[in-house]
């Protein structure tokens, strides 16, 4: 694909060039506010709205494709699409396989969740999801990590006293802890990341290009805040 | 989408739950038990093409064939079906795409760059510039071919026994009339051996609709994708929030998957009277009895 | 070489929690993954091992209440088998969880005696019982098939010696049901062994990421983002194990066919019988 996006942005080339090809990007279309599937089945969200704009910005065409995270990078390296927007951190990790463009949401902090103030967060039993940053930072405290592949059985572990306490994405808890009536942030926050950028194969300096480019532009004129704004609310951490 | 639903927020009760269980997405929840009945309806006869094959092979008389066969078989028993459907689907996938990129592409290049996999624009399964529903029914093809390579190898087990049940006397008969090892075959072994066939093909079909809820680790959207992402608490960022619901989607799952188990026993057991007419065994020869 | 061995004596039996912490997290040997993968193959084994022999009690009291006449004994039975034969071991790991977490976290009160119930949510108790459960199910299901199909001359024959009751059983109608149903069993030993792959795959959480082997290949093929090692080497050990496991029942195979001259041949693993 990187032939095509490029053949598009490359109007001084060529005539004969055609349309662009398609830009698939891929989503895991479970992590709200971030991405998610919404009521018509679509996939929707911060990013979707983002990347929508980023390509229209970029001169790309976009399709979304939903796909599980466990798997999310090995199909991008096999290319059967050309871009992740899923809540992927940057970290060193990813760096080795993958290539990122520039961050398009600052570091996001994570939290701790549990019903009272006094959980026990150094040595007591917290929660996590499966694959998470969080789960790598977990692994690395004194606490003893229980691990559920998904936010849903999170929260009951945490509910029915499985686990002291749940470590997460803010951004993701925050809908939960407001809408329930028992589930309190406590603890100080953890950053985690670089902040959160899109995910190309390291061969696709062409398409990381354009994407940068987009970003950047979204960011100096401010609509990048704005997007923000309008999916994580007005006390959300935005660019300067 | 039902009229009064515009404005969900004010519905309650019944109102409520006719609007919610008509969205867009319960939709794609309900059509997805046509997906998994799509893939059974395919993948059954897949397979036991696969399982025929296998069992022919191994019965062949070429050392070579027959060894592909045994080893085919066995190994894929040996190891358990999820281990299977989590490497082998992209294995296939790559190996679709480099055969491709032979024919279509700059040979010089190589596919393999470094940790990525690339092929040129013209060699992609599906091409980039195909529509969504074309890369769907792609992910589905893989998942059947994953389905089959595995269900197969037991099909080839359950059609191997099957074939050495048939009773010597009768192909013996057969080579008697002067008929070649092929007609052999095709007029008697055949068409003898699916009575000795049926109970393990029975067991094979139970075996594959209750490993179905894999086809989620597949990547296709099946049943118990959705009743995840649906029964999920929803906060009220969604039109329709509720909390962690699903234990009730995983029964509606429970109860799909038992009346299925239970049809298809019902209809095996039809299937097998039916075979047993006339047949040299036990059911047959009390067939035979009740009919004099 | 060294190092491997220094590997294996870090990370052997990590999956009990015993030896290094910290699991790998950067340049991962092929021997980490080796090692790793073989240390969670012990829960496996812990899973099967004992979901077998105690399902195998069971089944064989499921299946005797099946073959009664009784209905009070029959159709619970039935219907037992019914819903665990019936339905995906996937569903059944998520909805039992779901219903042991719905035990008071307290414990239940009986006769005075707090009984504590909250180490039954976790993987090492709750996985085994619907494992052991559910082989209950398939294994009453070939019991019962092998019990219908016992040959008429050797009921006759235990009757002519004046047999009756527990010492019929005992001595003729259970062994040779077993020497019957052998086969089908080793069938599904093997199906259930490979079953206990989805145990932390699907709802029970992995305690201080103890977890079996799949759970470790998963950790590498995600830590990695390559499913091309981890994945086939723990195929690599279910083969081997299930070469074990038919040898281990071809022995008892034999000791249930010792008497019979010939008969005594070689288990065949030929999971068309029941499953």
């Amino acid at each position: 694909m990187k032939k095509l996006t490029l053949a598009a942005a490359a109007f001084a080339l060529t005539a004969g060039m055609g349309m662009a090809q398609t830009v698939r990007i891929a989503t895991e279309g479970a992590y709200p506010p971030y991405n998610l599937i919404n009521d018509q089945g679509q996939v929707a969200g911060f990013e979707v709205d983002l990347g929508n704009e980023l390509c229209k910005r970029a001169e790309l065409q976009c399709t979304w494709v939903k796909n599980d995270w466990d798997s999310i990078i090995p199909n991008l390296v096999s290319s059967n699409y050309d871009a992740i927007m899923a809540a992927m951190s940057i970290n060193e990790e990813r760096k080795q396989v993958i290539a990122f463009t520039e961050d398009y949401l600052p570091p996001a902090p994570s939290s701790y969740v549990a019903l009272d103030e006094g959980a026990n967060l150094e040595t007591g039993i917290v929660a996590v999801q499966t694959g998470t940053v969080q789960a790598s930072h977990i692994a690395d405290t004194q606490a003893t990590m229980l691990e559920y592949p998904n936010i849903d059985q999170v929260f009951a572990a945490v509910r029915n006293g499985e686990a002291d306490a749940a470590f997460g994405d803010h951004e993701v808890m925050r809908p939960f802890v407001e809408d329930s009536d028992d589930l309190i942030f406590v603890g100080e926050q953890v950053r985690l990341d670089e902040g959160i950028g899109i995910g190309v194969r390291q061969s696709d300096n062409e398409l990381r290009e354009k994407l940068n480019g987009a970003i950047a532009a979204m960011k100096q004129d401010g609509s990048l805040n704005a997007l923000i704004k309008t999916h994580f609310g007005e006390d959300a951490q935005t660019y300067e | 989408m039902l009229s009064h639903c515009t404005d969900p927020s004010a519905l309650q009760g019944l109102a409520w739950l006719s609007c919610y269980l008509t969205t867009g997405n319960h939709m794609l929840f309900y059509a997805s038990f046509g997906t998994v009945l799509l893939l059974l309806a395919i993948t059954a006869p897949v397979a036991l093409l696969f399982g025929f094959g296998g069992a022919m092979a191994s019965r062949s008389r070429i050392a070579g064939v027959r060894w592909f066969g045994r080893i085919y078989t066995s190994m894929v028993r040996g190891v358990p079906d999820i281990i299977f459907f989590l490497f082998v689907p992209i294995a296939l996938d790559q190996g679709f795409e480099w055969l491709r990129s032979r024919v279509y592409c700059d040979p010089s290049v190589p596919v393999r760059q470094g940790n990525e996999f690339i092929v040129c624009a013209a060699a992609k399964l599906p091409l980039s510039t195909s529509p969504e529903w074309v890369h769907q029914a792609y992910g589905i093809f893989l998942a059947v071919i994953a389905f089959a390579v595995v269900f197969g190898a037991f099909a080839a087990n359950v059609l191997h026994g099957a074939m050495n049940a048939v009773p010597r006397a009768q192909l013996e008969t057969a080579e008697a009339y002067g008929m070649t090892p092929r007609q052999v075959n095709r007029r008697i072994l055949v068409p003898q051996m699916w009575t000795y066939a049926l109970p393990g093909l029975a067991n094979l079909w139970m075996i594959l609709i209750k490993a179905t809820p894999l086809l989620f680790v597949l990547g296709v959207e099946d049943i118990v994708y959705w009743a995840r992402e649906l029964g999920g608490a929803k906060t009220r960022a969604y039109a329709y929030p509720h909390p962690d619901w699903r234990l009730y989607y995983f029964l509606a799952i429970l109860v799909f998957y038992l009346l299925m188990t239970w049809g298809s026993e019902r209809i095996f057991d039809r299937i097998r009277a039916r075979l047993s007419r006339g047949q040299a065994t036990a059911a047959g020869e009390a067939m035979r009895k009740a009919a004099t | 070489m060294n190092q491997c061995l220094q590997t294996i004596q870090d990370y052997g039996l990590r999956s009990l929690g015993l030896g290094e912490r910290l699991l790998p997290r950067s340049g991962f040997t092929l021997c980490e993954q080796v090692t790793l993968i073989g240390s969670g193959l012990i829960w496996n084994v812990y899973f099967a091992a004992l979901a077998l022999l105690f399902g195998f009690f069971l089944a064989n009291a499921l299946a005797v209440a099946k073959a009664s006449r009784n209905p009070w004994a029959r159709k619970p039975a039935e219907w037992f088998i019914f819903l665990f034969r019936g339905s995906p071991l996937f569903i059944q790991f998520f909805l039992a969880y779901e219903l042991l977490v719905q035990l008071p976290r307290a414990g239940i009160d009986v006769l005075g005696i707090t009984v504590q119930t909250s180490w039954m949510t976790r993987a090492w108790a709750g996985a085994l019982l619907v494992l052991m459960l559910n082989t209950a199910a398939y294994s009453a299901e070939i019991f019962y098939g092998a019990l219908r199909n016992l040959p008429k001359g050797e009921l006759e024959a235990a009757d002519a010696y004046g047999m009756a009751g527990w010492t019929r059983w005992r001595r003729v109608v259970w062994p040779t049901a077993m020497r019957l149903a052998w086969p089908a069993y080793t069938n599904e030993a093997i199906f259930l062994f490979h079953a206990t792959t989805l145990v932390f795959f699907s709802g029970f959480p992995a305690f201080q990421q103890r977890g079996d082997a799949l759970y470790y290949a998963n950790y590498f093929a995600d830590k990695t983002f390559n499913p091309f090692i981890a994945y086939p080497i723990v195929a690599g050990y279910f083969v081997l194990l299930t070469l074990g496991l038919i040898a281990l029942f071809g022995l008892v195979n034999r000791r249930l066919n010792r008497h019979l001259p010939g008969a005594a041949k070689k288990i065949r693993y030929r999971p068309n019988l029941i499953r």
